[in-house]
């Protein structure tokens, strides 16, 4: 734990790679971007170490396709990637936790009233763990695209929601994967919100047809890159 | 090497991953002194954000089987929130600096495109006056946007506002870590 507490700080985030807080064509963002600049803040122990989650708190839920043994409507898919650091370094057990909506554009949530069919065999929230190599896996449902009121005939692409702890806190990412070909993506506010197009362009996942199971579901790749640190810490 | 991967919103969806539990850092069986941190968020117009999630994270004590160190917790319909963990202790600094205790915050919500990263300190804590954080916020009113206030024994609270409100009330320090 000691070693732990003098680990290096993260380094910052390239320019264009991270959308801004104020983006004029979400509208959500007007009331609750902040309007003073950010105070610098350089990385201490606070910022350069972070949680740990154990299975045994925290147990993994792999497969989002099913209820009880009961199998969710819809497309049904394996989605898998490797979680490295910004020097190529996989980022091993590590928590990775998956949120979605359901075929038909739905979230099972209370908040979302699009008039599209709840399905009792799917409830939208995975978690998984990296293995020693970073590599992660679940397997669920392709998710619908979905209306929403950001502006007129708003709708998202298809979409899965991830979050990510990696290292440290100041690494802590949440982000959404899209699906290759969506023509969706290009009227997206969100998405675009992304400067850097080659950025944007890594939320996409690609069709991957080794993990493709023949008679059973299609394979998608999605590989994360968590941030990098300064330098590297000496080895114990 | 790719850079880090672009940051996108948590939604209003995010419950779907919602443990109501995680909000209590003390449920593992940690030992140490309870405190609450309770708070709410709000928006530039004054409105309660009713659908964030709310992260804290603490270096001290140090996390083990028996504390997370982590805790999450949505705002409410008047957007409060609270926690229930064990009082940090202070936690070395640059330097040879000692930083006063503080939890590090971070906001997810509808809207933010990436987390808002703040600090609460205990207002009071005489190692205030030394931590580099809250030395380098020369406004005090801003400086106080930091520091949470006792409502009582073992309890704190911190407000947190996203934009300077309607009647001139003090945007939140936020963070660029």
């Amino acid at each position: 734990m000691q070693g732990e507490r003098e680990a290096a700080p993260f380094r910052p985030y390239p320019p264009g790679t991270q959308p801004a807080y104020d983006v004029p064509g979400y509208g959500s963002t007007h009331k609750r971007h902040p309007q003073e600049p950010l105070v610098q803040l350089p990385h201490t122990v606070t910022e350069s170490i972070g949680p740990h989650f154990s299975s045994a708190h925290f147990p993994p839920i792999p497969d989002l396709s099913l209820v009880d043994g009961k199998p969710a409507l819809g497309e049904r898919i394996i989605v898998h990637g490797r979680i490295t650091d910004e020097d190529g370094r996989p980022v091993s057990n590590t928590i990775v936790e998956i949120w979605q909506a359901n075929a038909s554009g739905r979230y099972q949530h209370p908040g979302d009233q699009h008039d599209a069919p709840i399905d009792p065999n799917f409830r939208g929230e995975g978690r998984v763990y990296t293995d020693d190599q970073g590599w992660y896996r679940f397997t669920s449902i392709k998710p619908g695209a979905y209306p929403w009121r950001n502006h007129h005939n708003a709708w998202r692409p298809n979409h899965i929601h991830f979050s990510f702890f990696g290292s440290g806190f100041a690494a802590r990412l949440i982000t959404q994967m899209y699906f290759p070909g969506d023509p969706l993506l290009a009227l997206d506010p969100i998405f675009l919100s992304i400067p850097d197009q080659g950025a944007r362009n890594r939320l996409v996942c690609a069709l991957d047809m080794t993990v493709t199971e023949p008679e059973w579901a299609l394979g998608y790749r999605f590989d994360v890159v968590l941030r990098g640190r300064e330098a590297t810490p000496m080895e114990s | 090497m790719p850079s880090a991967t672009s940051s996108q919103t948590i939604g209003p969806f995010w419950h779907l991953i919602e443990h109501p539990e995680w909000a209590d850092l003390t449920r593992f069986g940690a030992a140490g002194s309870k405190v609450t941190l309770s708070g709410s968020i709000t928006d530039g117009d004054g409105n309660p954000v009713t659908d964030a999630a709310v992260e804290l994270w603490q270096s001290d004590p140090p996390s083990d089987e028996s504390f997370p160190g982590f805790g999450r917790c949505r705002t409410d319909q008047r957007g409060e929130f609270r926690f229930t963990t064990i009082k940090p202790g202070p936690v070395p600094g640059r330097g040879n600096a000692q930083q006063a205790p503080h939890f590090a915050i971070a906001l997810h919500a509808r809207g933010l495109l990436k987390a808002l990263m703040t600090r609460a300190y205990f207002e009071g804590d005489p190692l205030n006056e030394t931590d580099q954080l809250l030395s380098a916020v020369e406004d005090p009113r801003r400086r106080g946007t930091l520091l949470a206030r006792p409502e009582g024994k073992d309890r704190w609270r911190l407000d947190i506002r996203l934009q300077r409100g309607p009647h001139g009330e003090t945007e939140t320090v936020f963070l660029d870590i």
